[in-house]
């Protein structure tokens, strides 16, 4: 127990200042939520946390991000799960920060709100041609085959054509690959929605293409990720030898970090390995360097439709210590497409009343205390606002980051409550948190989901799954998710 | 070092097993409630449905690790000692065949592990504190230096609290946890104290 003397003192001399509860809202119940929540519950006993959710179904991307056939990523959920079912944590599910609920009476009803609610937009190209039938965001396409209800009804047109670029080389754009690669066999066996299991069972894509602005030392995405995709049974790997050389930059890039050393190891070893079978599969899967999307073409024959990405090569230019950029040449190539998923990164969306660094697309802070100015003045803070997650820190990073995340956010929330600042005993009106919430969302006839209706959906979507050999088949319409939780 | 190896295969195997079954297991418990008290201990094993997880078949990989040890020693258990973020030890005695992650839980120690020792997430990151007790341990596998990869605050001496099995070579181990705040501090964030 020794571990939680030191936090034990910070909160004895907050309830010397009062006995009463510290109601905090966290928005939002992905990873950067649940840690924050966990670390809130742990650090200070007198706080009641209350997460909202503007979905009926907690867990943000671990449920709606993470891939299928990667089950083993998910059992943070149980973690999650039972941090929810803490006797001072209540879950709000299907209540949207905006919509149901204005942030200004958050920050009324509660001491402490900490935004967590992640990025649901995308970064745009701002190219040409970008708003064409068959182009569409990751984002959308992993909504899709992981049954996030809004993405229901997004069917993307995969019987039309034979070949799909993905622009962009992270780890979202290898997820996204490898769901249209992978053997339908071997993806029928996951959690992967029903409807996407069908459509890709239906599939005529036999190529794709992953597409970076710069080189393999510079790729994006991890060893793990990558390392999964070129093992996919029954495709050709294809990368160009001469992409894979080095100039002295990339070799003091490389020098400096393990990750991107290490994948640029397994696309050298992948570029001059000739597997058994290699050139007589049906899938390829090319990866493709320099090359920086300049537009898209229109079909001739499919008006409003996607035929091919006009590519302008690259060079890499030094833009700071050990960073360069992709530069364009001048030198242009098409590659003839009817699918296009755009994979650079996400985007958070403002809300009423919240500062917004639009070039950044985050909320900007100090160590997580939200800061009332955009342009920077960094004393001036939002007194009781709180921000943490792909919010804070933009849309990078795994599920651990936001764990250490989340740390640095509540040490600063604990720093300002130690100093006063966040409760100040004469305050004017008792705050009352999750009871006058419950009350206000009641009078707009906002149905709540708590983590016991959750549950009802959870073990419906076991039960579908059992019947047909899934770990879970999801509830992927909102009436559906409603009416279960209601059930 | 061969048979070393197989041992720790074999645990491997067991491991693996046994972890499917305790998945399994808590799936089926999913719905109880825990009565919100999990918090005090952080990772009370029994609490989480992980009890009896690693141990029985575990026990069994021991018995490979002794008989095959030079000294054919007898030793059960190890001493572990446990630096946590704020400079604290903790010495626990960890059975042979038993991971470190686990180990951790057993005794209330705060160390992570999100994926529940399935190699898919490394929170369970710890540095040996000792170059040579870090040399005495198998190289870490493709898999968990995938993982490392993305451990905060990485060093040369890390691995995967998950993936390190105590046996009887380990005896007296030093392992740090990292500082997670220390770690995701960038620009020359000088953090305090707690
Ligand atoms: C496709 C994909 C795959 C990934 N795979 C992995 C992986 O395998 N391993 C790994 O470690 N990391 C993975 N990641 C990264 C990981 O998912 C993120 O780091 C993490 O989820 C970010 O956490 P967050 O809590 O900030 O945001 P999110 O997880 O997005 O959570 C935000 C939550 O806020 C809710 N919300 C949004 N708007 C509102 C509103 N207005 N009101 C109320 N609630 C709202 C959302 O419904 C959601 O539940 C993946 C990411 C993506 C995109
Ligand atoms: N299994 C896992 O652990 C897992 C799975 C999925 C996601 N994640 C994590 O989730 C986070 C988000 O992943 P992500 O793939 O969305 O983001 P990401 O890793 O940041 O990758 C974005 C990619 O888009 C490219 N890009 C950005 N802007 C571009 C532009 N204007 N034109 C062309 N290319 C552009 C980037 O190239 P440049 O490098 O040149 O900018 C990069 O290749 C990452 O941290 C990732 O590790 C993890
Ligand atoms: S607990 Fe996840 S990798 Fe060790």
């Amino acid at each position: 127990m020794a571990i939680f003397q030191a936090r034990t003192w910070l909160c004895r001399s907050f309830s010397t200042l009062s006995s009463k509860p510290l109601h905090v809202c966290v928005v939002g119940s992905g990873p950067a939520g649940f840690y924050t929540a966990e670390k809130m519950l742990k650090e200070h006993q007198e706080a009641q946390v209350d997460i909202i959710d503007r979905l009926p179904t907690p867990f943000g991307l671990v449920r709606s991000g993470v891939a299928p056939d990667h089950p083993d990523t998910k059992i943070v959920i149980n973690q999650f799960s039972r941090v929810a079912q803490h006797e001072r944590c209540s879950l709000f599910g299907n209540v949207t920060l905006g919509s149901s609920v204005s942030l200004s009476e958050l920050r009324e009803l509660y001491h402490v709100v900490v935004l967590a609610y992640g990025a649901e937009s995308d970064r745009s190209l701002g190219i040409s041609g970008e708003n064409l039938k068959g182009i569409h965001s990751a984002r959308e396409f992993v909504w899709w085959y992981n049954g996030h209800p809004d993405a229901r009804n997004f069917n993307p047109d995969l019987k039309s054509t034979d070949t799909a670029v993905i622009l962009g080389q992270g780890n979202v754009a290898l997820d996204v690959a490898r769901i249209l690669l992978r053997p339908i066999t071997e993806l029928a066996m996951t959690d992967i929605s029903n409807h996407a299991l069908a459509a890709l069972e239906e599939s005529s894509i036999r190529k794709v293409y992953l597409v970076g602005r710069r080189g393999p030392a510079q790729a994006a995405c991890t060893a793990k990720e990558l390392r999964e995709v070129l093992g996919i049974h029954n495709l050709d790997i294809k990368i160009q030898e001469t992409d894979l050389l080095l100039t002295p930059a990339d070799e003091e890039e490389l020098k400096y970090s393990r990750i991107q050393r290490r994948v640029y190891e397994l696309l050298s070893k992948a570029a001059t390995s000739k597997p058994a079978h290699a050139g007589l599969n049906q899938r390829e899967l090319h990866f493709v360097f320099f090359r920086k999307p300049d537009s898209f073409q229109e079909s001739k024959d499919r008006i409003g439709y996607v035929s091919s990405v006009r590519f302008e090569k690259t060079v890499l230019q030094g833009v700071g210590p050990r960073k360069q950029a992709a530069v364009g040449t001048g030198q242009f190539e098409d590659t003839i497409c009817g699918l296009v998923l755009k994979s650079i990164g996400y985007r958070s969306i403002p809300v009423h009343g919240l500062p917004f660094d639009n070039q950044r697309g985050i909320v900007p802070n100090n160590k997580g205390r939200v800061l009332s100015d955009a342009s920077g003045n960094p004393t001036l803070f939002e007194e009781g606002l709180y921000v943490c997650g792909w919010l804070k820190r933009g849309p990078t990073g795994i599920i651990a980051t936001n764990l250490y995340c989340a740390e640095e956010t509540v040490s600063s929330i604990s720093e300002d409550l130690n100093k006063g600042v966040l409760v100040s005993p004469s305050s004017t009106l008792p705050k009352q948190g999750g009871e006058d919430l419950r009350q206000l969302l009641h009078d707009r006839n906002v149905k709540t989901v708590s983590f016991s209706d959750w549950e009802k959906i959870d073990s419906e979507e076991k039960r579908r799954g059992s019947t047909i050999n899934k770990p879970r088949e999801k509830l992927a319409t909102w009436e559906e998710l409603l009416k279960t939780a209601s059930g | 070092m061969l048979n070393s190896r197989i041992a720790r295969a074999g645990a491997w195997m067991v491991k693996e097993l046994s972890r499917r079954k305790s998945i399994s297991n808590y799936r089926a418990g999913y719905t109880q409630r825990i009565n919100g008290q999990y918090l005090h201990p952080p990772w009370s094993s029994t609490r989480l449905g992980l009890g009896g997880m690693f141990q029985k078949p575990q026990y069994l990989s021991t018995v490979a690790t002794n008989n095959t040890s030079e000294e054919g020693s007898e030793q059960k258990t190890i001493s572990v000692t446990f630096v946590d973020k704020d400079g604290e030890e903790k010495q626990i005695n960890v059975p042979i065949g038993m991971s470190m992650l686990e180990a951790a839980h057993e005794n209330d120690i705060e160390l992570e592990g999100a994926c529940e020792g399935s190699l898919a997430c490394s929170t369970c990151h710890v540095i040996v504190m000792d170059v040579e007790q870090y040399n005495k341990l198998e190289d870490p596998t493709d898999e968990e230096n995938d993982m490392l990869d993305l451990a905060f605050g990485l060093t040369e001496t890390s691995r995967l609290g998950c993936q390190v099995i105590a046996k009887p070579e380990l005896d007296g181990i030093r392992l740090a946890i990292p500082a997670a705040t220390r770690n995701f501090a960038v620009d020359g964030h000088v953090p305090k104290p707690h």
